[in-house]
């Protein structure tokens, strides 16, 4: 009995240490691929009705609008902040990007904190996982992450970021009528997902070499039928053509909600469990907060 | 056939068979609907399970499956727990009042498991819906039937000795504490079941740590919000009454806490029903309760390890008995020990964190991303509910007669296995406190690991109690048939 308890304890040991190891976390991208999808291009979604939410429920946008097609990437946020810093619409203040910002009604809800109009964090310059960095008095990319989304960014540097570009972040329905189309579908590519649909939590995807099983982003468009180096994905575009609508990273929401100061998420990340990828399935967080799971794209009208 | 009705004779009639055939169900579920989630998806297994038993998962119905699923489980645990009770008040129960009441919830509880479970995982067929209620009102019958039976003031539940905790007029305030506690179930099950029917089949389901957030959430949400909460801690208050009444709790300590167990339960319970129209003074109300709650546990615990070390010295015929001789005395029966170290544990696990978490809320909590929070919710009420299963099987085994070796290595290995699990649980849904989201795959690697080994063990203990009971059901003079014929006996 004494050496069954042994053997017991030893195997247990063996085992946690087996689990204590640290992943090489700084050594770029597992796998450098150019998928082909246009990070430059938008989508158009049609005025009409959609079904919203878990529960499909019928809710009009009235008006043509346009989105993009992929998250914001980083080589695009680098081209930006580079050009908004010399046009001073953002500023380099202790360590951080920061920009002004309106200010939201305030209204002392319970848990709701002011969100004042004056300069609010856009984008961190020391923190874990940057992708963009100032070097010298240039951003600059992280060779190899070029093409995926930018992470990091508050969702002021995100409004900011669409604001520049002559758009906005898309509200939360918005970003979910393109992201599912109008029939009701769970995940933008039908009802069902598989490891080969989208970037999520253990989905096994190359990129998970170097991180473990919450893994790293995925280049913008990858999961769009290619194989690459032997690791086969399925085309999953939402209705309208969007890619990375689910999984990756998650992305902000322009909307802003009546008694709280938190921001949406929607589509969940890599550090998402796949059924956390469902549509409607959303996230929120204090408009200052940035993650290396979080990101963006945006929206404008259709004029 | 003899031999088989006997056999059902035993599983459905007689405490220890009702027990035993409740976990065995609660077993089955949670063994083959717990390969749907977690690692098991990961490794491919619930997708086989789900193409191998033909269910049907639809994405946007996983919340209300999962609702369902949690109903049949608790379901379970409580007509488990009315087993218990009854058993327990045995000689002074009418035996009419044991077997309507054990008859009403066993059906009750099978109909609502079978017929819940079919509707959530298996189509949408509306007949086993109304099925599923209706057994769960036979369960409510049984409920009311249980507390009627409870009533503290029938003559036959008056006690004269002066070591159990009593009033001048000899009203035993352990047995109230037990009625107090049906009558709040009863209560709060009305305070889920009422805003249910009224939504009816519209009703949009939703996972309570994931509204968290939400502002304003209208009343009928707070009441299902209050509902799962309470029901929870009434599962625990009647845990802790039935683990006082095994370990015969008695003495000045019994005649302290039994009060703050009546006091705290009524409290507690009137504060989760005032969430609904006063949601700002709820809380208050609720800690209070809950302070009474925790510090009857804590009596209960001191008695019981001061009593573990006391028989085992006396037992041993040592007289003066040094330090680590009581040490060694306190673990000497894992059952008893671990029964009151598991609440212990609870509080390190669950209470701590919860306090720690309601002070910092808005400091540190509100500062991460709602999925951290709602991370920390359910690994919260997991471990809470898990926990308190622990505590259950061990009046379990030491009811089945578990003896010797086979005593003490069940003992120590639910206790150890359950211990690392949750622990690790506790520490991976709050580790963004220590380590940052970039950073911290090696370390949930680690906890996950934790997770597994010690879920794995605790289930694989509890699958080889059940297996034993298992084969001596086959036997022809098994242990089963002794226990039927003893009880039987004490029946007359």
């Amino acid at each position: 009995m004494k050496t069954l308890t042994r053997v017991a304890f030893l195997l247990l040991i063996l085992g946690l240490l087996s689990a204590c190891g640290s992943y090489p976390v700084d050594q770029g991208p597992a796998l450098i691929v150019d998928p082909g999808v246009d990070p430059e291009a938008w989508a158009l979604v049609p005025a009409g009705e959609f079904l919203y939410g878990q529960f499909d429920h019928e809710v009009l946008i009235d008006y043509d609008y346009q989105i993009m097609i992929t998250e914001v990437t980083n080589q695009q946020f680098a081209d930006y902040l580079n050009e908004a810093l010399t046009a001073g619409t953002i500023k380099i203040v202790d360590n951080e990007i920061v920009g002004y910002y309106h200010g939201d009604e305030f209204n002392a809800y319970r848990h709701e904190f002011e969100i004042a109009a004056g300069d609010w964090a856009h984008y961190p310059l020391e923190a874990e996982g940057l992708r963009v960095s100032l070097v010298g008095d240039q951003f600059v990319v992280r060779e190899g992450y070029e093409n995926h989304p930018v992470t990091n960014v508050t969702w002021f540097g995100a409004e900011a970021y669409c604001e520049y570009q002559g758009g906005r972040l898309p509200t939360d329905h918005e970003w979910e009528k393109a992201a599912r189309g109008t029939d009701g579908l769970a995940f933008p590519w039908g009802n069902e997902i598989s490891e080969e649909n989208a970037n999520f939590y253990s989905s096994k995807d190359p990129f998970e070499l170097y991180h473990g099983r919450i893994g790293d982003t995925t280049p913008v468009g990858f999961y769009n039928g290619d194989s690459y180096d032997g690791y086969p994905t399925i085309d999953s575009p939402s209705p309208f053509g969007l890619y990375d609508v689910a999984g990756n990273v998650e992305e902000w929401s322009g909307s802003v909600h009546k008694y709280e100061h938190y921001r949406y998420l929607h589509g969940g990340s890599k550090a998402y469990a796949g059924y956390d990828l469902r549509i409607w399935v959303t996230g929120n967080v204090s408009p200052y907060y940035f993650s290396p799971s979080i990101g963006f794209r945006c929206a404008a009208d259709s004029n | 056939m003899e031999g088989i009705k006997k056999r059902l004779t035993y599983l459905f009639s007689s405490t220890k068979g009702l027990a035993l055939t409740g976990i065995a169900a609660i077993s089955l579920v949670a063994g083959l609907f717990g390969m749907l989630s977690g690692p098991m998806v990961e490794w491919g297994v619930s997708a086989w399970i789900i193409k191998t038993f033909g269910m049907v998962m639809i994405p946007a119905e996983r919340e209300g499956r999962i609702v369902i699923l949690y109903h049949t489980i608790a379901n379970a645990v409580v007509a488990v727990e009315v087993y218990f009770i009854t058993g327990l008040y045995k000689d002074k129960m009418k035996s009419y009042f044991r077997t309507m009441i054990n008859g009403t919830i066993t059906v009750g509880y099978l109909t609502a498991l079978i017929f819940g479970l079919l509707f959530a995982y298996f189509g949408h067929n509306w007949v086993w819906h109304g099925v599923f209620i209706f057994g769960d009102s036979l369960m409510f019958f049984a409920g009311l039937l249980l507390a009627v039976a409870l009533w503290p003031g029938h003559k036959e539940y008056r006690i004269e000795k002066g070591e159990y905790s009593h009033t001048k007029k000899g009203i035993d305030l352990e047995l109230t504490a037990f009625f107090v506690m049906a009558v709040a179930t009863l209560g709060s099950a009305l305070f889920g079941a009422v805003p249910a029917s009224f939504t009816g089949n519209g009703f949009e389901t939703f996972l309570a740590e994931n509204v968290v957030r939400l502002p304003g959430k209208d009343p009928l949400m707070l009441a299902i919000i209050g509902h799962l909460h309470i029901m929870l801690t009434l599962i625990a208050v009647a845990c802790a009454l039935i683990v006082g009444k095994w370990i015969d709790f008695k003495g000045v300590l019994h005649k302290i806490a039994m009060p703050m167990m009546i006091v705290g339960t009524i409290i507690i319970t009137l504060g989760v029903w005032m969430v609904v129209p006063y949601q700002f003074l709820a809380h208050t109300i609720i800690y209070g309760g809950s302070t009474l709650i925790l510090l009857a546990g804590l009596l209960l615990l001191i008695y019981n390890w001061s009593t573990l070390i006391k028989d085992r010295i006396a037992e041993q015929g040592i007289e003066k008995a040094t330090f680590g001789q009581k040490f060694k005395a306190l673990f000497h029966d894992p059952l008893k020990f671990g029964a009151t170290w598991q609440m212990l544990f609870m509080n390190f696990t669950t209470s701590f964190v919860g306090i720690f978490f309601a002070i910092k809320l808005e400091e540190i909590i509100r500062e991460w991303p709602s999925r951290e929070e709602r991370i920390e919710l359910s690994g919260h009420w997991h471990v809470l509910a898990a926990i308190t299963a622990t505590i259950l099987l061990f009046y379990f085994a030491d009811m089945m007669g578990l003896k010797g070796k086979a005593r003490k290595w069940f003992g120590w290995i639910v206790i150890i296995s359950s211990d690392l699990a949750f622990g690790a649980a506790v520490v991976f849904f709050l580790k963004r406190l220590f380590i940052s989201e970039y950073a911290q795959q090696a370390l949930v690697d680690t906890l996950m690991l934790c997770v597994e080994i010690g879920l794995a063990t605790l289930l694989i203990a509890l699958a080889g109690f059940m297996i034993w009971r298992l084969v001596d059901l086959f036997k022809k003079k098994g242990h089963w048939e002794n226990e039927l014929i003893e009880e039987q006996q004490e029946a007359k």
